[in-house]
């Protein structure tokens, strides 16, 4: 309950520009030490120890282990684009274009985009927690103790894992959402196969392809980064790891959208001056 | 090839870590450190001679479990220096201390054994960094394990054992890799007293089997008069009393000391019997 006690309010040192300059600085003490890990992760890659074997369980727990979500939305996400573009197609009598529209658009930005927000959901959240509960059970603590250092053992086999992954799944949603678009139009449109397939491939050019799969390396590393960060930097016991999970997804998601953005101006301008 | 861990029946080992008994092994000197709402550690100095047994002993919150981190080089002091196995931590890289903490067992208040690990990857962890071959592994892991009456739980998982069984297998874990100084925070807090006396008899054993040189923290004071007032007779395998001096000190076994922290320094340091015999009203209330 908030107090109207003038002496208790009296006694409060702390002043409001004092509390706005300690957030300012508490976050970019954030900023730095994510920027600091992020950076470790990948300076670890070019001196042993390494960890292959935690590599290729956690591709295997983030690659394959979201490959039926990141399919089945792809398949739906393609189905749905077809049926929202194809009534505007229809009354040009332009119903093959349908195919241009699904293959760009999910190859070039919804396919990198929803595949990132997906592995966001399933992968930072759970590579929060279980890093958080590691670290309040002080098995991290434990790691440091008998000299391992936890982010080559725990943060750079997840980001390569991720960035390795992400990839591969957002090729995966692509195809599924190639697939849900063909059999939406072929069913509400009559289209043939050889006419979409045709136009759906056509339509790509090598800086499409470039961008769509370029993208979800960003992605990967920023997902699998800010999860590690927000999972080693708990504190609090169980409630803690339940904020840091939360945070987690909220933060990647946010970051991916954002970078996303000025990935797609810089992959257009490209496309237009190099490839 | 190492030498096997001792069995119940065999002979005390020598202190092997450092040329004479009487050289520090680890030393504070005037150690700060704070966390935002004040210094925990307000300059404490101590130090812990091969082969000795310090038990830091203080109400919660005066910096015991941070004494040992501290120790171990996982925390850095804000002044102040800590002295390991004479080398000067605040002056280690963070990879000279990975390498470092090699040299040293650390026993955490709950174990903190790898829960998706089993006992036996577990207690091999360290020589899997070290990439050992798999036979000699398993024959050490065995061993650790054996010398913690624990060889039977090799493929269960921490989730499986009682509190008592996992601090037993995070000593196994500790003293796979034969290191001269061992830490053990809270080793028996949230045990009961069969159990407590359990984890002090495999200290004990470790100590004089072993020549460990080793700190603890705790709440228990009869935890350090156990220590004090027992050893482990290698050839029999059993405790025996230690025989003592009247002002206390053991004659031919290793030291046990004490060093209580109040107000974010060494308040005491002597023998459990000065502790008895003071008429300190602060170290009273352990004695309570």
């Amino acid at each position: 309950m908030a107090t109207t006690d003038p002496k208790l309010l009296e006694g409060n040192p702390v002043s409001l520009t004092g509390a706005l300059l300690e957030g300012v600085k508490q976050r970019i003490q954030h900023v730095q030490d994510y920027a600091l890990l992020a950076a470790r992760s990948v300076s670890n890659l070019f001196s042993p120890p390494y960890y292959f074997s935690d590599v290729l369980e956690q591709m295997d727990i983030i690659g394959v282990g979201s490959l039926p979500i990141v399919v089945l939305t792809g398949f739906f996400i393609g189905a749905v684009m077809v049926l929202q573009t194809a009534a505007q197609f229809v009354r040009f009598g332009q119903t093959a274009l349908t195919a241009d529209a699904v293959s760009l658009a999910l190859v070039r930005e919804l396919g990198p985009t929803i595949s990132g927000l997906l592995v966001t959901g399933r992968n930072a959240s759970s590579i929060a927690s279980e890093l958080g509960s590691m670290v309040v059970t002080e098995q991290v603590d434990a790691m440091r103790a008998m000299g391992t250092d936890p982010t080559r053992k725990l943060v750079t086999p997840r980001m390569v894992a991720t960035v390795l992954m992400l990839p591969l799944l957002t090729a995966m949603a692509d195809f599924s959402g190639l697939i849900g678009g063909f059999v939406v139009s072929s069913f509400t449109l009559r289209l043939g196969a050889v006419a979409f397939w045709t136009r759906a491939i056509n339509t790509l050019v090598f800086s499409d392809l470039m961008q769509g799969l370029s993208k979800p390396i960003i992605f990967g590393f920023i997902l699998s980064t800010v999860g590690c960060y927000h999972g080693l930097r708990v504190r609090g016991g169980t409630q803690g790891v339940g904020r840091a999970t939360t945070s987690a997804v909220v933060a990647s998601s946010v970051f991916i959208l954002v970078t996303n953005f000025f990935l797609t101006k810089i992959m257009l301008y490209l496309a237009g001056h190099v490839f | 090839m190492r030498e096997p861990l001792p069995t119940r029946r065999d002979r005390p080992l020598p202190v092997t870590t450092l040329d004479t008994a009487s050289e520090r092994v680890l030393s504070f000197e005037d150690v700060r450190i704070g966390f935002g709402q004040g210094d925990v550690l307000t300059g404490l100095s101590f130090s812990v001679a091969a082969g000795e047994t310090k038990v830091l002993v203080g109400e919660s919150g005066t910096g015991k479990s941070l004494t040992l981190k501290l120790a171990a080089g996982l925390l850095q002091p804000d002044s102040g220096s800590v002295h390991v196995l004479g080398r000067d931590l605040s002056h280690l890289s963070e990879k000279e201390l990975l390498d470092f903490r090699r040299q040293i067992g650390f026993v955490f208040q709950e174990g903190a054994l790898f829960d998706s690990l089993s006992v036996a990857e577990n207690v091999a962890y360290r020589l899997r960094e070290d990439h050992l071959n798999d036979e000699e592994i398993e024959q050490r892991v065995r061993e650790s394990l054996r010398f913690v009456e624990m060889e039977d739980t090799l493929d269960k998982l921490p989730s499986e054992l009682s509190g008592g069984m996992r601090r037993r297998v995070s000593i196994a874990r500790a003293l796979i890799s034969r290191p001269p100084v061992v830490l053990y925070d809270s080793p028996t807090a949230g045990l009961d007293p069969v159990t407590s006396q359990t984890i002090i008899t495999l200290i004990m054993r470790l100590r004089d089997t072993q020549g460990v040189t080793s700190m603890l923290a705790t709440h228990r004071l009869q935890d350090a008069f156990g220590l004090a007032n027992y050893r482990f007779d290698g050839q029999t395998g059993r405790v025996v009393p230690a025989p003592h001096t009247g002002n206390g000190s053991s004659r031919d076994g290793p030291a046990t000391n004490m060093v209580v922290l109040r107000g974010g320094k060494a308040y005491f340091e002597g023998s459990p019997w000065s502790i008895a015999e003071s008429k300190d009203e602060y170290l009273h209330r352990f004695l309570l």
